[in-house]
């Protein structure tokens, strides 16, 4: 090192964390270098991000409907927290999430990891499998909805399912239209796995090809038989790392499922009997009654709680650690 | 890890293991299923080609009588919907936000990974801590930003509030760290500094990261509605999604000319799925097993 500091003392050197101020002064250049990369971006999201949050929080405490900016005498503390969370809808919302959850994350995951296993498995047109199975990512879910509701799934006679059904004589149902029984939840679930189903997949064929090759000549070489048994005992334990990857997003994406919801059910979305945590929000903010306090002491709840979840999963993984890697 | 062995080989269920018929079925069951996923494009062609009467014809027909080009033609000339205006939102929107994003976070991701400054650390938890609330649940908080930003029905407030991904900034910096020093070290002696080092050397030989971040950035921003539905009040401002969406909603509904505007809303997709899905599978692979 260049700079010696030969007045220190030796308490401080010793420390091995000490600041080592002359260091920095030499390399002034570099703080000021720091900043023009990285300024811009800090600054912007601490207007876009940290600012709004704060201010939301803030709002939350007050009684402000179709204000951003409430008087002091509309302060009313906790209200909005105690009111949403003893609201019947903002509750039956989180219950909505967790069947929506119940339903699509197994069946997302398995769907995933299987075609994720018979794409590697298949000797030719290999890519043309992978391919058409992560084309539905190019679609969004305002337009597979629009397919879903008017084409696939149509209450009608001309829907398709109505006419395969047809063919077995069976008479038509009215997919979304109704609670009893719960059609709707076939065709929302079928909508999102189409979707993301070979998003996850290419997560899997990824972890796949990470798998050393020699474990499973080893294993042969010990008895093993190909399949199942590999399957089990190598493959399975090397995609545990993904395999909590998946679950976790597919989990936060469900969580704030909106798109589809809104899109397919009657009165976009606002139908009691699947309201999403989201979908709720929305109508009690930015609806007709343009709530925003209890709006952002909902949107607060619903952070709180996948922060939480955000943060187990942290946990599992070892994500966020200094070096990230 | 055991790497040196680490080929890029598929293998799990590996090709060739197993026996002809197990794989034979494996091969059929992979058509029948491709078939399945293929037919909501399918049907998005068939209807958007179609006249009324064969879509609601009594019997199924799988394929139009008479292709219907004019239906594109119609779509563009009616004035309920605003299409072109919507596609040309979008459009700005997405590649915008695309240049946007690609600028703001590989310049963060290369200072955070490559600056060393006393607060570094702290600056990366700040970006970490974002990563913990999802957009979506901050869509009210943004809102209430943008409103009071008179930026609501416009496009800066459908961009410039999703800029700064932190999870992105995130990407970068985990790439910047694993990017050779020796590449740099050539360039500062030189004389090159930070940021003649991070333009001449560092980019110009990120172009694949940089491609895949860049089109799955692209894909979100297109297929995005929430956010646009929350700032897009006034039909100026909706983007293709959002009229998708309320044309769907719409009372009348022209069947051909539904399906027709939601083919002409992937199209663009369709075409960087066809010539850019290298990158696409990418990002896929790089986002997802990050995050």
């Amino acid at each position: 090192m260049a700079v010696t500091d030969t007045t220190a003392e030796p308490a401080a050197a010793a420390a091995g964390t000490s600041r080592r101020p002359r260091r920095r002064r030499t390399f002034g250049g570099r703080n000021l270098a720091f900043w023009y990369f990285v300024g811009p971006f800090l600054l912007g999201l601490i207007i876009f991000t940290y600012i709004p949050v704060g201010w939301s929080a803030y709002l939350s405490l007050f009684d402000a409907r179709n204000t951003v900016t409430p008087a002091s005498e509309d302060f009313v503390g906790v209200d909005n927290y105690v009111t949403m969370l003893t609201n019947a809808d903002f509750r039956r919302s989180l219950i909505t999430f967790s069947v929506f959850a119940a339903i699509i994350v197994p069946i997302t995951f398995v769907s995933s990891l299987g075609l994720a296993l018979a794409v590697n498995k298949v000797r030719i047109m290999r890519a043309f499998f992978r391919s058409v199975f992560f084309l539905p990512f190019a679609c969004s879910y305002v337009v597979a909805s629009l397919v879903w509701k008017m084409s696939i799934f149509a209450g009608v006679r001309y829907g398709m399912a109505n006419t395969v059904l047809g063919w077995f004589g069976i008479e038509n149902i009215p997919w979304l239209f109704g609670n009893d029984p719960p059609w709707f939840w076939l065709v929302i679930a079928s909508l999102r796995l189409w979707i993301q189903c070979g998003f996850y997949m290419i997560l899997f064929i990824a972890a796949l090809q990470q798998i050393p090759e020699h474990l499973y000549e080893a294993a042969y070489v010990d008895g093993a038989k190909p399949g199942w048994q590999t399957f089990w005992h190598i493959t399975l334990p090397h995609l545990r790392a993904s395999s909590v990857a998946v679950l976790m997003l597919v989990l936060i994406a469900a969580y704030q499922a909106f798109d589809e919801f809104w899109n397919l059910l009657p009165n976009s979305g606002n139908v009691p009997y699947a309201r999403t945590p989201l979908i709720y929000l929305f109508h009690t903010s930015l609806g007709t009654s343009q709530d925003l306090g209890r709006g952002s002491a909902g949107a607060l709840i619903l952070a709180l709680l996948i922060a939480i979840v955000t943060l187990f999963q942290g946990k599992l993984l070892g994500f966020g650690k200094p070096e990230g890697r | 890890m055991v790497s040196t062995e680490n080929r890029r080989k598929p293998v799990g269920f590996r090709p060739g293991v197993g026996s002809r018929a197990s794989r034979a079925l494996n091969f059929i069951g992979l058509c029948v299923i491709a078939a399945l996923f293929l037919i909501p494009f399918y049907l998005i062609v068939r209807n958007a080609l179609s006249t009324t009467e064969d879509i609601t014809a009594p019997g199924w027909m799988w394929f139009p009588t008479d292709v219907q080009w004019g239906n594109f033609t119609e779509l563009f000339n009616d004035d309920k919907v605003p299409m072109a205006r919507s596609l040309l939102n979008s459009a700005m929107v997405s590649v915008l936000t695309t240049v946007g994003t690609l600028f703001l976070c590989t310049t963060a991701g290369y200072g955070l990974a490559r600056i060393p400054y006393r607060h570094a650390d702290k600056v990366f938890y700040a970006i970490l801590a974002t990563l913990m609330v999802p957009s979506a649940i901050t869509f009210l908080p943004s809102f209430v930003m943008v409103s009071s930003l008179g930026w609501v029905s416009d496009l800066r407030g459908l961009i410039i509030p999703t800029l700064f991904n932190g999870f992105v900034a995130f990407l970068c910096r985990q790439y910047f760290l694993s990017f050779p020093r020796e590449l740099e070290e050539a360039a500062r002696v030189d004389g090159l500094g930070y940021w003649g080092s991070f333009w001449r050397i560092v980019i110009p030989n990120s172009k694949g990261f940089l491609a895949a971040i860049a089109v799955i950035t692209f894909v979100t921003s297109w297929n995005s509605f929430l956010w646009p539905l929350v700032i897009g009040r006034s039909s100026d401002s909706w983007t293709v999604q959002v009229a998708l969406s309320t044309f769907l909603t719409s009372q009348t509904v022209n069947l051909p000319q539904l399906f027709m505007a939601a083919a002409v809303a992937i199209l663009p997709l369709v075409f960087v799925f066809l010539f850019l899905q290298r990158f696409l599978v990418q990002g896929v692979a790089q986002t997802g097993l990050k995050g």
